[in-house]
């Protein structure tokens, strides 16, 4: 049962955003998040919706994939709303009981809403469009000037992608320890949350145990295969710049720019 | 001197109580002598506990020696300077398949090992290409391990460890974890590197059946060589084996046992057909002799 769960959630398909370099679609993705911040009115919000729109149609992924991440911080998203709508001073314009809604709760709130909708949304065209390997690599490659302040950069890469890697082995293995416990009477599904979470520490503690064992082999593994860290390694798939990126860092740059300009310029009424 | 020499190999365990004191210090080498020839297929056998993966971790420079000296490929394994040249030139495939593999993606994994030594990138392509090509895993170059079968992950350890380049591959009981389908494929691609590569292979396991093609075995038992010789001499000495908790191959017993009964059949068969073929001679001359 927990072998459906789909990590990583990468679609693929055949798309100029597919192709492009995973540290282009960082930048962007973090260039996207700051500009939904910077704008403060609608109409930076419709050019980063334009914007937005673009880089969907262009990814060639089903809308519905995108709404999917959006299911999770719908909670998150009602309470925002709520608490601006009721809880910013300012003119009133609905009074019912003790709780008004005032015309400056009413804009906050509807902009944090369209923010986040859009972050949400705009992280999922990178991580949808970028396998797991590839955004490892690239987040590898962004952070190298770390390097000199003594950051482990490749250490940490490759220990994301190892823990990708095993995500699958280990929910197997959970799996399977869950079922050798139930075939012996115990009860996952039955009580309340706090009965729940006691009957997990059995499930956990053979769990970590093997996830131990198998690190251990795995360093050996490693070892015995000459890895010896990041110096003096080269790379099967190095990352390089093509035509596109460059393509792809200039509309992001006039993105920006664009998005600054309505923000200085354009007042709308609202 | 081969490939692989140890000469008076000891590896000891120390065992500790939770407070780190001393409880006891368990041989698991005792005194090993071995010699491996450049190209050959060496098996290693024995049962739990026997020592062999002691051994094993010994040829790779994962373990050093308590005493006495092991030497890859004339270097010896215990000086610090030999150590990456040392696993370049012997390398290992591990018992289980899933702990081993360290790319999300075939071909990534095969690269690892180049990639570590600092190959130019379009050598590695090549290196990959050619180790899967080895194993007969090309076509799955672009799966993710997790899809595969124990026997082709275990095909893809073995890819691993050929881009490498090595002049040894030592094989820790490869087959251990795999259905006797996955062993087969295992044990051909093995063989298949040892004859078409010319690859020196020291396969150690403890199934008798893997070692028939071997060129050499040893038999360990308790740390120490307790049998030696080309797999018919071993199989010749089915009460040693017996005795050393080793599982005879049916046929070379039910061999054996006909041949206690008083038939006319020699020592060490390690096959269906060779035993057939006795049989048949046997039963002619039955047959003569009535007429």
């Amino acid at each position: 049962m927990l072998r459906d769960i789909t990590l990583g959630q990468y679609y693929q398909a055949d798309s100029v955003i597919h192709k492009l370099d995973p540290r282009v679609k960082l930048i962007a993705t973090i260039i996207f998040i700051i500009s939904l911040f910077l704008v403060q009115n609608m109409a930076g919000y419709m050019i980063a919706a334009v914007f937005l729109a673009c880089a969907i149609k262009l990814s060639k992924v089903p809308f519905r994939f995108m709404v999917k991440g959006m299911r999770a911080i719908v909670f998150l998203l009602l309470l925002t709303v709520v608490f601006n709508l009721f809880l910013t001073p300012g003119e009133a314009l609905v009074s019912v009981w003790k709780l008004t809604i005032t015309k400056e709760g009413l804009r906050t709130a509807v902009f944090m809403a369209i923010r986040l909708t859009f972050l949400i949304i705009g992280s999922s065209v990178m991580t949808l469009t970028t396998t797991p390997n590839n955004l490892t690599d690239g987040m590898e490659k962004l952070m190298g000037p770390l390097k000199i302040l003594k950051v482990p950069v490749h250490e940490v890469a490759m220990m994301m992608s190892i823990a990708l890697r095993f995500i699958p082995v280990l929910l197997e293995e959970t799996d399977k320890i869950m079922k050798a416990q139930i075939a012996r009477g115990a009860d996952f599904e039955s009580g309340n949350l706090i009965k729940k979470a006691k009957s997990l520490v059995p499930l956990l503690v053979p769990l970590f145990i093997s996830a131990f064992r198998r690190a251990n082999d795995l360093a050996m593994a490693m070892e015995a295969r000459c890895y010896r860290g990041g110096e003096n390694r080269t790379k099967m798939k190095p990352l390089q710049y093509k035509r596109r990126d460059c393509i792809a860092y200039l509309t992001l740059a006039c993105y920006l720019a664009v998005c600054i300009g309505a923000n200085i310029f354009i007042h709308l009424p609202f | 001197m081969g490939i692989i020499k140890t000469e008076k190999l000891v590896f000891e365990y120390i065992r500790r109580d939770e407070e780190g004191n001393v409880e006891g210090i368990t041989r698991a080498v005792d005194e090993v002598d071995i010699d491996v020839r450049q190209g050959d297929f060496v098996a290693i056998l024995g049962h739990n506990g026997s020592g062999k993966s002691t051994l094993a971790k010994h040829i790779n420079a994962i373990l050093y020696p308590t005493e006495g000296t092991v030497w890859v490929d004339g270097m010896d394994t215990s000086q610090e300077k030999n150590l990456w040249d040392v696993r370049q030139s012997a390398g290992m495939v591990f018992q289980n398949p899933d702990n081993q593999i360290i790319g999300q993606v075939v071909e990534e994994d095969v690269g690892f090992g180049p990639e570590n030594m600092g190959v130019p990138t379009e050598e590695i392509w090549a290196r990959v290409e050619e180790s899967l090509k080895a194993v007969g895993m090309y076509e799955y170059r672009k799966h993710s391990p997790n899809k595969l079968s124990g026997g082709q992950k275990q095909r893809v350890s073995i890819a691993g460890v050929i881009a490498m380049h090595p002049k040894c591959i030592i094989l820790d009981e490869p087959t251990a974890m795999l259905d006797p389908n996955g062993r087969k494929e295992v044990v051909r691609a093995v063989r298949a590197l040892n004859m078409a590569e010319g690859i020196t292979v020291v396969l150690i396991t403890h199934y008798m059946e893997e070692i028939i093609h071997a060129d050499k075995v040893f038999v360990m038992d308790q740390g120490k060589i307790a049998m030696q010789g080309t797999p018919r001499e071993i199989f010749s000495n089915v009460e040693k084996l017996q005795e050393l908790r080793l599982d005879v191959p049916q046929v070379t017993l039910l061999a054996h046992e006909l041949q206690k009964k008083g038939l006319d059949i020699p020592d060490g068969i390690l096959t269906t057909e060779e035993l057939v073929g006795h049989l048949g001679r046997v039963y002619k001359k039955d047959v003569e002799k009535c007429l």
